[in-house]
């Protein structure tokens, strides 16, 4: 069990996320081996592990881009349905290649799904979106495309994007594994503004760093299995598997 | 009694390239419109609209244009539904032009990356709006160069026509022919003609895939 840094003292915390037992196969190829994650509200979560060890498997099945064969995931309570033919809408996701709509302005991009997916008016989702473009520190780009951007710039406006569709718990697959070096930081800065506000996250990154500023737990996988988690301190200080050690010896 | 190729002649055949167009015009916007239809099936999630569409095509692109042609003016003159030149011609031109659209747009739906069908679906949106907005304004993208090369194709079928007694530029030019026996002038002109209609589209076409190569790459 994780200790929790919001000290409201209160009964049961609320849970976004409930996964347990989660199976999930390609074809004949098991990625995901029952694998149990229990998120609360508000937290922070990092996942790390070697690649290929089911870390953007695991998160892509909590939004439903990935079906799972055995298992249930339920968010904010709710249940998903196994064969999903929508996304969950209180979740945003930001990925590794950002992932933008080329064809479109950033603005575009960031009022796309508020008007068409949630029926918001073109000028509310306008105001919105440039709120969004502001606390990310690009409103000046939002006339431009994506590719008149940086990668950082892009990414933080894939984070806006999200955040359009004022989600309750935000997901990150490797957001600063695809940036030149100099960029990762104003990324990572974004996210961490995020978290400050008590957004729920779950990133997977070996930004060891952003782990330890603003990770409540730290989740380390391999082979398709949660191997160990624990508050960054300990996680870092004091980890207790070998394979966890040896992989933190890998990335420092 | 042999007629002169004289100015007469060389009218009559420049403005039968009229019916070229025309009949190309009708062909490519039918095409487009089956051709869309056949596409989307192609990628459909649904296995017997991925079927049905994969047969249509396998038979038309599998078949001469001109068995086509030839099915579509004498097959229904035999099985009791004389269909005029014009029908049979833009009957078959379509489903050709279909088949052929529907497979090159299928490739360019297919060319959109995954990840945007991802982005589209974690900001809510649904198959028709993912369709709609995101990805085949990109397939539109990459389509043009290949869809431009594939109307200067489609002009120059056209001529198969000639052989159901449709009188577009390649027919014409034989019936000059015929009446003046000096062949090579007048295909000679017909084959110029062509050219003339289908060369600015070829360079069209090449400089719309520089264009947008460019404009993805910036
Ligand atoms: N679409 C897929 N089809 C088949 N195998 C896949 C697919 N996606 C991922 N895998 C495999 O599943 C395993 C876990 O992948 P992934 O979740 O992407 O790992 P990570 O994000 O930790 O690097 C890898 O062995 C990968 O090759
Ligand atoms: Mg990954």
């Amino acid at each position: 069990m994780s200790s929790q840094a919001s000290s409201t003292g209160q009964s049961a915390p609320e849970l976004a996320i409930e996964m347990s037992q989660i199976e999930k196969w390609y074809g004949a190829f098991q990625v995901l081996h029952g694998v149990d994650l229990t998120v609360e509200a508000g937290e922070r979560i990092v996942i790390c592990g070697p690649s290929g060890s089911g870390k953007s498997t695991l998160i892509r099945c909590i939004n439903q881009l990935e079906a799972i064969q055995k298992g249930s995931i339920k968010v904010n309570g709710v249940v998903l349905d196994k064969t999903p033919k929508t996304v969950p809408l209180d979740i945003g996701m930001v990925f590794q290649q950002f992932n933008l709509f080329p064809h479109m302005t950033v603005l575009e991009n960031c009022i796309l799904g508020p008007v068409k997916a949630l029926g918001v008016s073109k000028e509310k989702a306008t105001q919105t979106a440039r709120e969004f473009l502001e606390r990310v520190r690009i409103p000046e780009q939002a006339d431009k495309y994506p590719a008149q951007l940086s990668g950082g710039q892009q990414q933080r406006v894939a984070i806006a994007r999200a955040l359009c569709m004022k989600p309750r718990i935000m997901l990150f697959d490797e957001p600063t594994s695809a940036l030149d070096p100099e960029m990762v930081k104003e990324v990572l800065d974004t996210m961490i503004d995020l978290a400050q506000d008590g957004m729920t996250m779950i990133c997977v990154t070996h930004e060891m760093g952003f782990a330890r500023a603003v990770a409540d737990r730290v989740i380390f996988m391999d082979h398709g299995q949660i191997v160990e988690e624990n508050a960054p301190e300990l996680f870092f200080g004091n980890p207790q598997h070998e394979r966890t050690k040896n992989f933190l010896g890998q990335i420092s | 009694m042999i007629r002169e190729f004289g100015p007469n002649e060389v009218i009559y055949i420049t403005l039968a390239i009229r019916y070229t167009i025309l009949l190309s015009l009708i062909a490519f916007a039918g095409g487009a419109v089956g051709g869309l239809m056949v596409a989307l099936m192609r990628v459909s999630q649904n296995k017997y609209r991925r079927w049905i569409a994969m047969a249509f095509i396998r038979v038309f692109q599998g078949t001469p244009l001109l068995m086509q042609l030839f099915l579509a003016y004498f097959g229904m003159a035999i099985l009791g539904f004389p269909i005029d030149p014009w029908t049979a011609a833009s009957v078959a031109l379509i489903l050709h032009a279909a088949a052929f659209l529907g497979e090159i747009w299928r490739g360019c739906i297919e060319a959109v990356p995954t990840g945007q069908h991802e982005a589209a679906r974690v900001v809510g949106l649904g198959y028709v709006n993912r369709m709609r907005h995101v990805v085949l304004p990109q397939a539109f993208r990459i389509a043009v160069g290949p869809t431009t090369g594939f109307l200067v194709q489609l002009i120059k079928a056209t001529s198969l026509a000639s052989i159901i007694g449709f009188t577009e530029l390649t027919r014409a030019g034989q019936i000059i022919s015929n009446a003046t026996f000096q062949p090579f002038a007048v295909i000679s002109l017909v084959a110029v003609l062509y050219f003339i209609l289908c060369w600015p589209l070829s360079k069209l076409a090449a400089n719309l895939e520089h264009k947008f190569n460019q404009a993805t790459t910036r």
